[in-house]
């Protein structure tokens, strides 16, 4: 191999916060000295949106408001064109990350049909008979605490046939209770949902009770919006036919990167849910549904 | 050339006070060797610090170092390294009390605690199966989940989760039909493969590995093996925490300065918390209960690099995490494996440790559940069985509550088990796991409670077998000792099945050992024979049995009392596989010779023991090994040194016959009883004080026919040639001249029949060295043989050289030269008038003939004929080859007559200039002996009357190597 280009940031989480300075080195190595026409890094942070197939149909006038939208961009120039020795060459580097105006700097967030993404690409621009090198480097973005104390919301919750919606035969149902609460529905994003959930009595054998979390993406303007929620994960609380009138711990991490912050803007929306979903022997599949509201603390 | 030899004229007595040291009077002030070790200045300590050097420092100091004590002070390296490892007591004083506190605390548990890898391979041994066993292994088991998320996933996720489908493609299997030995080995494999991904550097397939194996646990299908399965599946886990753990931890090297070992979490840097993190964070995600659990647990010390508080905080939720398995079995297992990590990370944390098993008494009615009723009904298992799998985890995890625990939470642990219908299962994990002692006080109670236990199919002789267990550690209070043994032995005589009796009964003979008498375990005994003889049951029991012996010997090595415990030897009857007698026999006879002090002539005792070591013999056979053989021989052998009838010696004699009639097939104890027979006849002599009366005189050769009819019997044919040759003194001794001549007879008509090579430990060596040093034996002893009237003059030395003479020696040895040399040795001892030595009342050949002019020519003629010999075989050296045997074997008979031969004599004296020339004259000679040789000459010729020894030194020229 030749020349390498890499950008390397000082944080071992690479987690920035609005405010703060992003500060790195960008390493090049390489074994003979380097002609380059200078040496650039641009920041970029953009939304993309993307439409899930089913409503492409629907919602043609989309196709304009779903081009990604710029959160930030800028560029500062590195090094001047020139040579660099043989070698490992270190080049420091700091970036404020300061949003203008009153625009806000988003968290991070991979979904399926809302992306929230942060990079930092370093450019290094060469002669005609030598290829631009780039090098791309994902950094993730934490927004700021949320003012105010979060209010902890707990919720009680009893599962019997009776409250259920949606059965075809409500007669053939074997007959269960399931009590349980949350703590809260409002989680600070960095602390684990949790709550307790006992099977008072279950007819049938219960094989398994899952946790899943949720994500419900809005995409949208003033025309219309689409609407999914699909799987983020599935957490499994419960294997077997579990002791009647035992308390089981409802415990689940959120996970990184693939959750953050409730999110409401013009465009679209992030939100998430829990499932609490019990399978029993016969396979009937009981489901719960609690909207959370996250934030970050 | 012809040489007539003259004897140098010999003042033995005198010789041998100008021989004896120069006695010194001693000087105590003076440096003496021997003197013992006085420190006048302690300098010592310092000095040792620099080590090994210091020893020649220290020999300029007044003080003696003596190297022993140099290493007792601290320097060596086994205590250097026991004070590194003790901070307590290097520590200061000040901060000796925190120091000791915080190590009270994070050190891990004492070797008090029975460790998890001391239980492992019982449980291995004891839950085995033969059915099929299969391992479902998925490594892409996400590969459907992350396709059905859809169409929607961007590109770039998708073909990168297919990259990782490809990559574990083909160890996607499911492997069926496994045979228990099978399905270890694949464990093991998998073992391996975690470490090699691990290695290099695949960490998600380990991960994945990890998890696969963890989702085994799940598995309960052949239940009966879930036990061992656990064992293996949780060694992988192990494995796995280590490996995280270490990796993480050398993530954190500073500098090359690695953590201590109680790091706070505020050193460790942010790559290292970070990849930590991750961890916790993947592992939170695993979607399946148990394989979140387990791999959680496995690496719950990773805590400590996160937060102080980490482990204190994951333990509960862990804890109560358990609490989502459905299967009770696989729940106690789970809780088993987080107190074993919980007590190896944490062993402060007691409130976890008692939560899980208080967790465990409530989910405990699901035992008897429908759930699990069905699944024996499908599998085949019955209750008990089902309820001895729950045993380890239980016992593992009331271990660890146990240790160290004060008596009242163990009253409550007890308590707690009785409220729930004081179930057999868990009294019988009580026992296993709670202090012997806490048990043994309590003894009464436990027997009551076993009594009225609502067993629900588990075994109760289960029960009482830990309870016997327990006795056999700690003692229970005095007055209830015999009721406790009558209670338990009420129920365990009642057990129907012989296995089950005989592994209850096998406990409880240790307890009644060690606290009754005879009387008791006399019972015992006879109850075990009453139960074990019907159908042949013992055939099946025979290690038990065995360890029941052990223990009664082991309690009783008072061999009377032993032997008249009267069911003793009807008991050992029942050892009727021939391997498993004879090792019996060997444990017994062990302990005789261990712990038999006096010897004895106790008939029973004789009798048994004759018994014993009968059985011992006769397992001898063609495919014995020699080892084996070896064993027997020597326990026998200790016996028979242990038997004594005091001063009836003929009754001893007796002994020894009936001895060698039984013992006829281990030819060490045919040896050790003509030695014991020898002794015999040597200590009659002692009592009679050399004069044998006419009855003794017949006891004595009595011995020595005995010894005289067992020698041929050996096969090895030097311990024939050597004992011959001391039976033969042992005979002349006692004055059986005859009976002597006999001996020796023998031995010089069986010296031809010595091979040349002979197997010594396995390896064939060449005989020719045994040979020559029994000859020189022998010859020296033909001194003072007496010349039989009827048989010519000097007959045995005649006849022995002539058996050298026709012995075919190895071709280019020079032993029968050697021989012959040390035979002039003797000619010329013999020529004395008085001999060096006596057999005390034996008349030798010096009283004999009183220096009869005849007998003084026989003597010359035999001298002269071997002087010969000597020179030809000399002569015959002389081709290139053999130069320097031939210098080493002339300067040899030079010696020999400078210390035999009389130089006035002036042929004599040229022959040993000549001989003194021939070893010199190829150069071969080694001049630093040469001229010790010379100045010897010239020191003794200062002596009175060896005034022609100044003459002869004059006449050896020492010639130089140049």
């Amino acid at each position: 191999m030749g020349t390498t280009l890499d950008v390397r940031v000082k944080r071992a989480g690479k987690v920035y916060r609005d405010g703060e300075v992003l500060s790195g080195v960008v390493v090049i190595t390489s074994k003979d000295t380097v002609q380059h026409q200078g040496i650039s890094l641009t920041m970029e942070g953009s939304v993309n949106l993307q439409l899930s197939a089913k409503n492409v149909g629907v919602f043609e006038a989309f196709c304009n408001t779903a081009k990604p939208i710029q959160i930030i961009n800028s560029t500062i120039e590195m090094v001047k064109p020139g040579k660099l020795p043989s070698g490992k060459t270190e080049i420091p580097f700091e970036f404020p990350l300061q949003m203008k105006g009153n625009k806000v700097l988003y968290e991070t967030y991979h979904g399926v049909f809302v992306n929230i993404q942060y990079t930092l690409r370093c450019d290094m621009r060469r002669s005609l008979l030598a290829k631009d090198l780039t090098k791309t480097c994902e950094f993730i973005v934490h927004s700021l605490s949320q003012k105010g104390k979060l209010l902890p919301s707990p919720v009680d919750f009893t599962i019997t046939p009776e409250t259920l919606q949606n059965v075809k035969e409500r007669a053939s149902l074997p007959k269960f209770l399931i009590r349980g609460h949350l703590n809260s529905t409002n989680c600070v994003i960095t602390q684990p949902l949790t709550g307790e959930l006992v099977v008072e009595s279950a007819e049938a054998a219960v094989r398994s009770i899952e946790l899943q979390l949720v994500r419900v993406e809005t995409c949208g303007c003033a025309e219309g919006y689409a609407r999914d929620a699909t799987e983020i994960q599935n957490i499994q609380i419960a294997d077997g036919d579990v002791c009647r009138g035992l308390p089981i711990p409802i415990h689940m991490v959120f996970p990184r990167l693939f959750t953050c912050p409730t999110l409401e803007t013009t465009n679209f929306k992030v939100e998430f849910e829990v499932n609490i979903v019990v399978l029993l022997h016969d396979d009937h599949l009981i489901t719960e549904n609690f909207p959370l509201k996250l934030c970050r603390m | 050339s012809y040489f007539l030899r003259h004897a140098r004229a010999r003042n033995y007595v005198s010789e041998s006070e100008m021989c004896k040291l120069e006695s010194v009077p001693l000087d105590f002030g003076d440096y003496h060797p021997l003197k013992p070790i006085t420190v006048t200045e302690s300098k010592t300590k310092k000095m040792t610090r620099k080590g090994s050097t210091s020893s020649t420092s220290s020999s300029s100091s007044s003080s003696m170092m003596d190297p022993l004590s140099s290493v007792l002070d601290g320097t060596d390296p086994l205590s250097l390294f026991a004070a590194a490892a003790d901070p307590v007591t290097t520590a200061s004083p000040t901060d000796g009390a925190r120091r000791k506190r915080d190590k009270d605390e994070s050190s891990a548990v004492g070797s008090d605690f029975e460790p998890w890898s001391s239980k492992r391979g019982e449980i291995l041994a004891r839950y085995t199966t033969t059915e099929k066993l299969s391992i479902n292994l998925y490594m892409g088991s996400e590969k459907g989940k992350a396709t059905t998320t859809g169409s929607a996933v961007s590109e770039k996720v998708r073909t990168r989760l297919e990259e990782l489908d490809d990559l574990e493609e083909g160890s996607q299997k499911e492997l069926l039909n496994l045979t228990q030995q099978d399905y270890m080995n694949r464990i093991e494999e998998l073992n391996q493969s975690l470490k090699d991904a691990w290695s290099s550097d695949q960490k998600v397939k380990a991960l994945k590995i990890v998890i696969q194996c963890s989702k085994l646990l799940s598995d309960t299908t052949v239940i009966q093996f879930y036990p061992s399965k656990f064992v293996l599946i949780t060694d992988i886990l192990d494995t796995f925490g280590k490996l995280v753990y270490e990796r993480i931890l050398s993530m954190c090297v500073d500098n090359r300065v690695s953590l201590p070992d109680n790091f706070s979490p505020e050193s460790v840097n942010d790559t290292a918390k970070e990849t930590c993190l991750n961890w916790f964070f993947k592992i939170a995600s695993i979607r399946e209960l148990i394989p979140r659990f387990y791999v959680e647990a496995a690496i719950l010390k990773c805590n400590k690099f996160l937060s102080k508080t980490g482990i204190s905080e994951c333990l509960p939720r862990l804890t109560s995490m358990i609490r989502g398995i459905g299967d009770p079995l696989v729940a106690v297992y789970a809780r088993a494996y987080l107190c074993r990590v919980g007590m190896e990370v944490a062993p402060q944390l007691k409130e976890s440790l008692n939560k899980n098993f208080f967790d465990f008494l409530l989910t405990f009615k699901q035992i008897h559940g429908d759930t699990v009723q069905n699944q024996l009904v499908v599998q085949c298992v019955e209750i008990p069985l089902y309820l001895t799998l729950y045993s380890p985890a239980i016992d593992w995890i009331l271990q660890c509550i146990a240790y160290h625990a004060p008596d009242v939470l163990l009253t409550e642990m007890m308590e707690r088990c009785k409220k729930l219908g004081n179930n057999a299962l868990l009294l019988n994990s009580v026992m296993s796991a709670f202090r012997a002692e806490f048990i043994a006080a309590r003894s009464m109670d436990f027997i009551a409670m076993i009594k009225e236990c609502d067993e629900s199919g588990f075994p109760k002789h289960l029960l009482f077998r830990s309870l016997g267990l327990n006795l056999a550690l700690a003692d229970p209070p005095e007055n209830d000792r015999l009721q406790i043994l009558n209670e338990a032995w009420k129920v365990i005589t009642k057990l129907k099945n012989p296995q089950d009796y005989i592994n209850c009964a096998e406990v409880w003979v240790e307890y009644t050992c060690r606290h009754f008498t005879k009387r008791e375990v006399n019972t015992v005994l006879a109850d075990v024979i009453k139960h074990m003889t019907p159908d042949r049951a013992f055939e099946d029991a025979y290690p038990q049995l065995q360890s029941i012996i052990q223990k009664v010997i082991t309690y009783i090595y008072d061999f009377a009392l032993l032997f008249s415990v009267e069911k003793f030897l009807p008991f050992l009857d029942m050892f009727q596989k021939e391997s498993v007698r004879v090792e019996v026999c060997k444990c017994i006879m062990e302990s005789f010779i261990k712990h038999q002090q006096e010897p004895t002539k106790d008939p029973v005792i004789l009798n048994a023991l004759l018994h014993i070591c009968k059985t011992m013999h006769d397992s001898v056979n063609a495919l014995t090994l020699e080892d084996e053989k070896r064993t027997l021989a020597t326990l026998i052998n200790g016996f028979i040194k242990m038997v004594s009838f005091g001063r009836d010696f003929e009754q001893q004699l007796s002994f020894y016959v009936e001895a060698r009639s039984m013992f006829c097939n281990l030819e060490p104890v045919l040896v050790q009883l003509i030695h014991s027979v020898n002794q015999l006849a040597m200590e009659t002599r002692r009592v009679m004080k050399g004069n044998h009366s006419r009855k003794t005189a017949a006891f004595v050769r009595a011995c020595v026919a005995f010894c005289f009819i067992t020698i041929p019997s050996l096969s090895s044919i030097f311990t024939r040639l050597n004992l011959y040759l001391h039976s033969g003194q042992v005979a002349l001794a006692n004055q059986c001249l005859s009976q002597a001549d006999a001996f020796f007879k023998a031995a010089v008509s069986l010296v031809p029949e010595v091979p040349k090579m002979i197997s010594v430990d396995g390896k064939m060596r060449p005989s020719d060295a045994f040979l020559l040093e029994f000859l020189c034996n022998f010859f020296s002893t033909l001194l003072v043989v007496p010349d039989h009237p009827e048989q010519g003059v000097l007959f045995l030395v005649r006849g022995l050289l002539n058996v050298i003479q026709d012995y075919t020696w190895e071709d280019n040895s020079d032993d029968k030269v050697r021989i012959y040399t040390n035979v002039l040795h003797l000619l010329s001892a013999m020529t004395q008038e008085a001999f060096i030595y006596h057999v005390d009342k034996v008349d030798s050949n010096d009283t004999l003939y009183g220096g009869d002019s005849k007998f003084l020519a026989e003597i010359n003629k035999l001298s002269e004929t071997v002087v010969s010999q000597i020179l030809d075989h000399l002569k015959n050296l002389g081709k290139e080859e053999s130069l320097k045997r031939q210098s080493q074997l002339a300067h040899y008979f030079f010696n020999t007559i400078l210390a035999h031969g009389d130089l006035r004599n002036n042929r004599l004296n040229q022959l040993s200039v000549n001989l003194w020339n021939l070893a010199q004259k190829h150069g071969f000679a080694d001049t630093k002996t040469m001229v010790k040789t010379l100045e010897y000459i010239k020191r003794r010729s200062k002596q009175p009357e060896m005034s022609h020894f100044t003459d002869l030194a004059l006449r050896l020229p020492l010639q130089s190597r140049t």
